[in-house]
């Protein structure tokens, strides 16, 4: 990263309220600093509540920071940032398309002619694996195939930020492993920056150059681990490395008291 | 098909012994053959319905004010085979549907854009929710004898009261359908870089189109009642026309037998109507309440 040219996301003590029923505001994050670079995959842990997914909505534009400033590629975000791809924890697929028209949406938006979307969207539906399936409807699909549509929608408009919200959470756990290779195996080369936001540990390590860890809501930074495994990468191989369970007790340390804190609180409020 | 008929032709009688054991299993098995039974059923129903009537008005009561089926069925019969006081029956048919069909287009138009827009704007629906609540409160059939002055006999005014009863049978679903989009697949769209328009087009009208195409079936029902209705106030065609003067002539089967055919219009739109919903939402998967949909 050279200082001339600026970091492709930059937080700077981004705070965000919400106003809430009762008109107390309530607050999701604080003072976040946070950069990341061009070509650097970037996973954010945290307790549940930590107001991971508020800070993607920052980045993405969706909402506006209420302190602070939030940048991409140099430029403070005001609206929906060009060249942003995100992927969402729940289904995002419209339901009345088939799988070609729904990976042909963003293209289509951008005013893409028919026959080329379709074209370049048939491409994106092989690399993702779903050759064949073009006329599915999604009701027609596994989960795990709909999370691939969702991939190929967000890819095909070759985003240099790419922000995923606990994408595969959902899927059970071979699927899971499986998709995670797709998605390094499909981000490496690009040179895109990518926030990726997960509960869970051995995916934030296993796909990660950096691990953010988020403290109890409302969250700010408080960790940031370098991880340090050689790329390419094996998901089902690489964690089952000395090294990687060293950078795992190292992170869990860590996550460990915001977890805590948070169970408290949920007890408390139980009770 | 084939395997209800097989089934059904396996029915036999059997002792009560086994039949008792067998009755969990009968659950699943009558099944095939409960369709035929209820046609069965519904058809003894409608004869003896129709049998009791006509044997009624011939003992116990007077066919003057009740009428009776069979008379009912010969006034039919001269309305189709030597026309009515007002032409052929087919052309007051034409004339009634095309009224109806007219005020349910333009108020389901209507309905749709607007509901769509004050759906997704919340300023404007706060602005205008009073105002629509009102109107809506106001019984709109008595519009049908304002439309009549307002736009004299002809075609125009029973529209104009198709139009207001559809309208809002239309709107309030919109409405609530441009509501209930799921945010996440109208924040995705904004991520893919959709306009404004876009969204309308792609997100929020299809999402919408499940609850639009469930009012269309009470909407054209009113759009026919909105038409006769506006026909019975002042006409100079349509069915409308003709059960007011079957009034006027103190003719009960005449009054029963244009209900009959508004009845048989009616049920005709509603099978195109599913139709068309079945065919605007076949990306759906199938349910089994769409199945026993009345």
């Amino acid at each position: 990263m050279t200082p001339l040219t600026p970091p492709a996301i930059s937080l700077r003590s981004a705070t965000k309220r919400f106003a809430t029923r009762s008109g107390a505001p309530f607050t999701a994050i604080t003072d976040v600093t946070l950069d990341v670079a061009a070509g650097e995959f970037v996973t954010i842990v945290g307790p549940t509540g930590c107001g991971k997914s508020t800070t993607l909505s920052l980045v993405s534009g969706l909402e506006p920071a209420s302190a602070g400033t939030v940048e991409v590629h140099g430029r403070p975000v005001t609206a929906i940032p060009e060249g942003i791809g995100y992927m969402f924890q729940t289904d995002a697929v419209l339901p009345w398309k088939n799988v070609l028209d729904n990976v042909a949406l963003g293209l289509r938006y951008h005013k893409v002619a028919k026959e080329e979307a379709h074209s370049k969207a048939r491409d994106w539906i092989q690399r993702v694996g779903l050759g064949g399936f073009e006329d599915r409807y999604p009701h027609q699909l596994s989960g795990g195939m709909r999370k691939r549509v969702a991939m190929a929608q967000s890819l095909i408009g070759e985003p240099s930020i790419l922000l995923l919200d606990e994408p595969f959470g959902a899927l059970d756990v071979q699927t899971r492993e499986h998709m995670q290779d797709e998605l390094l195996e499909l981000w490496s080369g690009t040179g895109a920056a990518v926030v990726f936001i997960t509960h869970d540990l051995t995916e934030a390590i296993s796909l990660a150059d950096r691990v953010v860890v988020m403290t109890a809501g409302p969250g700010t930074v408080k960790d940031a681990v370098q991880i340090e495994l050689p790329r390419p990468r094996k998901v089902e191989e690489i964690r089952l490395t000395p090294e990687f369970t060293e950078i795992y007790r190292n992170v869990w340390n860590s996550l460990r008291e915001e977890v805590e804190i948070t169970r408290a609180r949920g007890a408390a409020n139980v009770a | 098909m084939s395997h209800d008929l097989l089934v059904a032709g396996e029915a036999r009688p059997m002792d009560p012994e086994t039949a008792r054991t067998r009755r969990s299993l009968g659950r699943v098995r009558g099944k095939n053959r409960s369709a035929w039974v209820v046609y069965a059923v519904r058809a003894l129903l409608v004869v003896a319905w129709l049998a009791s009537w006509e044997i009624a008005a011939r003992t116990i009561i007077d066919p003057f004010f009740y009428s009776k089926p069979s008379a009912i069925w010969d006034k039919l019969v001269v309305w189709f085979e030597d026309g009515t006081s007002h032409g052929s029956i087919w052309s007051n048919m034409a004339v009634t549907l095309e009224e109806a069909v007219l005020g349910f287009l333009i108020g389901t138009l209507a309905g749709v854009v607007l509901g769509v827009i004050l759906g997704r704007s919340r300023f404007l629906a706060d602005v205008l929710a009073p105002f629509i609540k009102g109107a809506n409160a106001i019984p709109r059939i008595v519009l049908a004898s304002l439309f009549v002055i307002w736009f004299g006999l002809g075609m125009s005014s029973k529209v104009a009261t198709a139009f207001v009863l559809v309208f809002f049978a239309v709107f309030f679903n919109a409405f609530q359908g441009a509501r209930e989009v799921d945010k996440v697949l109208v924040d995705n769209a904004r991520i893919l870089g959709a306009s404004r328009w876009d969204l309308m087009r792609t997100i929020v009208l299809p999402s919408a189109t499940s609850w639009i195409l469930a009012s269309m079936h009470v909407a054209f029902g009113f759009a026919l009642i909105g038409a006769v209705v506006g026909e019975v106030v002042g006409a100079d065609k349509g069915m409308g026309l003709l059960i007011n003067q079957a009034q006027g002539n103190f003719d009960a089967a005449g009054i029963y037998a244009g209900m009959v055919v508004v009845t048989v219009l009616a049920l005709v739109a509603e099978w195109l109507i599913t139709r068309l919903e079945n065919r605007l939402t076949a990306w759906r998967p199938p349910s089994g309440s769409q199945a026993a949909g009345i």
